[in-house]
């Protein structure tokens, strides 16, 4: 069950890569068909989902695969994982939809979607290193193209920079998944078994270092300060769907990389060098937020807030790592927050750069200062980019606010000094405030004459985005009651 | 003497080498624009060689004519990966050599630096390891001049000054090993170096390893590579950045079986892999050439695979990865040339919107590059997997960091090729049209190509048990 719905996209990506005689329109058709099954799928995961005991994945499947380096091809979901492959689900559905009247090259983009779709879908389903890095560095591969084949003003050289960058960064975590395979005893790369071994617990020196690999890999996918240079460029230069994607999914694969490996497979290392880990959230949250202020480009100013709420589940995670003195309750809760975060950010992300991509796709820019008075001719966008903008600097009744309410509760109720990266929220609403008011307030003036107002398929692609944003935000329940004995078992583990 | 002078042992090599005369002689009584036969013949022996190098997989280890060649699981792969890759080379320039008046020889150049390359790999003895070099060689100067062009001219006096002055090298080597052993035969070299002063040992080991770099293309002996990837025919081009490659790196890891501990002859690899691949690769940044592009390329894997021969003894994945590497690099590379071959295209620049002339060759083309690059699921994935974990088992952590740093490097250069497949084609150019269309039989050979390379990563599991239930049998 779970291997078909990580292949089903694959399968039908090959069909239509293969045939080139498929109509545009039906290969835009068969994209979102494909992608809604995903959907329906993945509801049905999560209808059936009981939670494993003690360590265990649901759903499991496991073959033998390279024996000799002890790597087999398992699958499974938990309480971490199944969010993000719901996330994922949803988010490609909503790209689908909104890319259904896309004029170039239709239906290579859909077999190049279809394929990230899968390789998403894998990373979060992986309990093998080996697999998980397949599939890792397989989005990789999946959005140079994107970027580069259906990107605009400067794609070539943003999408190489996003490929050196990202491809460096999951060699740093090969290495590190490498030196967690010798240390391990028999040796493995099963991160179930991992998990339950820590392998590395007791040689501090090997424990940190392989720590710094893996560290080094996910700080560049996620980003982190001061690894986030690719990212800016890459979303600027990125097609709207290519965009969500890769902030609403694939920097998600970065923070999940912590909470999946490295803190319950290297919990003493993790503990070590939590106080790290934590400083680089408190920059990664007040530099995406200062930076982004400063921006006139929409996009960027989306990008930074990405590295800025990034920022929120480093600091978090971190916090979960601080042992000595404090309950287990309060980091407990901060790590709850980061999952919920990473959904969080992940569905109203999407919907800001979907919003960013009709923008640009109206007026051929993403220049703030090009525009104002939306409001007055296309309701539609104002209210929606309003609520994504009111979503995203954490109002309450937004999945947002969940989130960040119990980073900070959980991370100060730790760590007091984390109370530092407060400031980062009043900064981000400051910003989103202040482009909503130049883009949507005012007299129509400049590029503003061009947008016309959201169209069906947009409308239907970031409108649920949003309002999923809200259920979580006023039934937080359902999606909590998911995370937080995932979230326990991570801290348990982190503390042992 | 006569107990084992196993001739049927050598099987393999003898339908090769009757693969080569047989060509030579039927070339010489075809008319010169008619030769096709000899392509048949030459890939008859080919398949032969394969097919009975492939049953010798099977066997026990044993070393045949007074232990002066080896009957193992090296040989047999080795010599398999050798014939079907110069089989590929042949099908691969079926459009370019055929017909043309050299025909019948080229195939049998091929055939006989082939069989020195076999000899190369399998061979327990320093002086038919001087000989196979020469086998291996001599042929290949010949293959390069034959293109006609001056660059073909200067890559092969360029090869042969270099393959000569290193050969030299080479004896000069076997000649101090000997005079300190007694013997040129490896297991009497185990015994006879153990007491001898360590810095003669190095002298020797170095001068044969100076001639075994030559012929993996690997620092100090890579100078020729490039030139001679570039000045010579796309065929002979694959040929030699790719099948000497094999002799050779199974040859250094023979040799090293038999330095006493007295001598770090690993680091001295390690030092060797490392320059290699450094080397290869910041060359390779610049290049417009795709042919030299490669050329570079291909001394910054003889880099890679060097790790695994570094750490040869320390750990039971070293000798199955730098096999699996061999074989997941020969046909990889090959798979690139084809597209080279069926494009007919040398710069970078003419590549520019080949995915929607050819979308089959440039899904193979991005195939082959990500594979040697080492992405998932390639096969080199997974050779450079299981090599990196046998480096850093082996105590050579910093190599393997140095080898991933090269790997995140060596992404720049193959992307600058890959890049324009994607852009569409410029139209207001006043460029002749976008070309002939691809040539048929190295189209076949790339899709050939491009699909081991991927079926051979995802099914990786399945050759791994074999290669090692072949290994344990050692």
């Amino acid at each position: 069950m779970l291997s078909l719905v990580v292949f089903l996209p694959l399968a039908a990506a090959l069909v239509l890569a293969a045939l080139p005689r498929i109509p545009d329109a039906a290969a835009r058709w068969a994209w979102v068909a494909v992608t809604a099954v995903e959907a329906v799928l993945v509801t049905a995961l999560w209808a059936a989902f009981e939670p494993p005991g003690d360590g265990g994945v649901a759903f499991e499947e496991q073959v033998a695969w390279i024996p000799t380096v002890g790597s087999s091809y398992h699958v499974g979901v938990d309480g971490l994982s199944l969010p993000l492959l719901a996330l994922t689900a949803v988010v490609f559905l909503a790209c689908a939809v909104y890319a259904v009247r896309e004029q170039d090259r239709p239906r290579p983009q859909a077999a190049l979607f279809l394929f990230l779709q899968t390789s998403c879908l894998g990373v979060f389903a992986a309990q093998d290193l080996i697999l998980f890095f397949l599939f890792f560095d397989l989005s990789i591969v999946g959005m140079y193209f994107v970027i580069a084949g259906w990107g605009h003003d400067n794609a070539a050289s943003s999408a190489l920079k996003f490929f050196l960058y990202t491809f460096l960064g999951s060699l740093a975590l090969l290495l590190g998944f490498i030196g967690l395979y010798l240390a391990s005893e028999p040796r493995t790369f099963d991160m179930v078994e991992l998990a339950a071994a820590a392998p590395l617990d007791g040689s501090p020196l090997a424990g940190g270092l392989v720590l710094g690999a893996i560290l080094l890999g996910l700080a560049i996918k996620t980003p982190t300060f001061p690894f986030h240079t690719w990212l800016p460029p890459a979303h600027t230069d990125a097609p709207a769907i290519g965009s969500a994607v890769l902030a609403g999914i694939l920097l998600k694969l970065g923070t999940y990389g912590f909470v999946r490996i490295a803190m319950p497979m290297l919990p003493e290392a993790w503990r070590d060098w939590a106080w790290v880990i934590i400083v680089v959230g408190i920059v990664s949250v007040l530099y995406g937020a200062l930076v982004a202020l400063a921006q006139t480009d929409l996009k960027r100013m989306i990008a930074y807030t990405s590295v800025n709420h990034m920022g929120y589940v480093v600091l978090a995670v971190g916090a979960a790592g601080v042992a000595g003195g404090t309950d287990a309750q309060a980091r407990q809760v901060a790590v709850t927050g980061a999952l919920t975060q990473m959904v969080s950010h992940g569905l109203i992300t999407a919907a800001l750069f979907l919003l960013a991509g009709v923008l640009r796709g109206r007026a051929g820019t993403y220049h703030m200062g090009s525009f104002g008075g939306i409001a007055a001719v296309a309701p539609k966008f104002s209210v929606l980019f309003a609520v994504g903008a009111f979503a995203s600097l954490g109002l309450p009744g937004f999945s947002g606010f969940i989130a960040e309410f119990q980073i900070f509760a959980g991370a100060i109720g730790t760590v007091p000094w984390t109370a530092l990266a407060l400031p980062g929220i009043l900064v981000t609403a400051a910003l989103f405030l202040l482009a909503t008011q130049r883009l949507l307030t005012g007299p129509v003036r400049g590029k503003a004459f061009d947008v016309t107002d959201l169209r069906a398929p947009e409308l239907l692609s970031i409108g649920p985005l949003l309002l999923l944003s809200l259920l979580i935000g006023i039934f937080p329940r359902p999606l909590l009651d998911l995370v937080e004995p995932a979230a326990a078992a991570v801290v348990e583990l982190v503390g042992r | 003497m006569s107990m084992d002078a196993d001739f049927a042992a050598l099987l393999p090599e003898m339908i090769v080498l009757a693969g080569a005369i047989t060509a030579l002689l039927a070339g010489s009584f075809l008319p010169r624009t008619r030769q096709g036969l000899t392509r048949l013949i030459a890939l008859t022996a080919l398949a032969g060689g394969a097919v009975s190098a492939g049953a010798g997989l099977s066997g026990t280890a044993r070393t045949v004519f007074e232990g002066s060649f080896a009957l193992d699981t090296p040989t047999a792969v080795a010599r398999l990966v050798i014939c079907s890759a110069t089989l590929l080379v042949i099908c691969l320039g079926g459009d370019e050599l055929g017909g043309t008046p050299r025909e019948s020889e080229t195939y049998a150049l091929m055939l006989l630096s082939a069989l020195g390359a076999m000899v190369l790999a399998g061979t327990d003895d320093l002086l038919i390891l001087a000989v196979a070099y020469l086998l291996a060689s001599i042929p290949l100067y010949a293959l390069i001049g034959m293109g006609r062009s001056p660059g073909a001219a200067e890559a092969a006096l360029k090869t042969y000054l270099l393959g000569a002055f290193l050969g030299i090298a080479l004896l000069l080597g076997a000649t101090i090993l000997y005079a300190l052993a007694g013997a040129s035969a490896y297991d009497q070299l185990r015994a006879g170096l153990v007491d001898v002063p360590s810095g003669a040992v190095a002298a020797g080991l170095l001068g044969v390893l100076a001639g075994i770099a030559f012929k993996a293309g690997a620092v100090p002996g890579h100078f020729w590579v490039p030139d001679a990837a570039q000045g010579a025919g796309v065929a002979v081009a694959a040929f030699l950045t790719t099948v000497p490659k094999i002799g050779a790196l199974v040859a250094a890891y023979r040799l090293l079986t038999t330095i006493p501990a007295t001598v770090d002859a690993a680091l001295l690899i390690a030092v060797l892999a490392a320059a290699s691949m450094t080397i290869g690769n910041f060359a390779a940044f610049s290049q417009t050439d795709v042919r030299r592009l490669l050329g570079w390329s291909t001394v910054s894997q003889a880099g890679y695979l060097l790790v695994p021969v570094a750490v040869v003894g320390t750990g039971a994945l070293a000798l199955p990865s730098l096999l699996f590497y061999l074989a997941a690099y020969a046909v990889s590379n090959l798979g690139a040339f084809a597209v080279v071959a069926a494009t007919g295209h040398d710069e970078l620049g003419r590549y520019r919107g080949l995915a929607r002339r050819s979308p089959w060759l440039a899904g193979v083309l991005v195939v082959c590059l990500l594979s040697l690059v080492g992405t998932p699921p390639t096969v080199v994935f997974v050779g450079k997997l299981t090599t990196f974990t046998a480096g850093w088992d082996g105590g050579f952590a910093w190599l393997v960091v140095v080898a991933a740093l090269n790997t995140a490097a060596s992404l720049f250069y193959y992307l600058r090729w890959l890049a324009p497949v994607f852009r569409p084609a410029e139209c207001d150019q006043d460029a002749p049209g976008p070309g002939p269309a691809p040539r048929r039989w190295p189209a076949t050979v790339a899709l050939v190509a491009g699909g081991v390379v991927l079926v051979g990563g995802v099914g990786a599991g399945a050759a791994w048990p074999a290669l090692e239930g072949a290994l344990a049998g050692l």
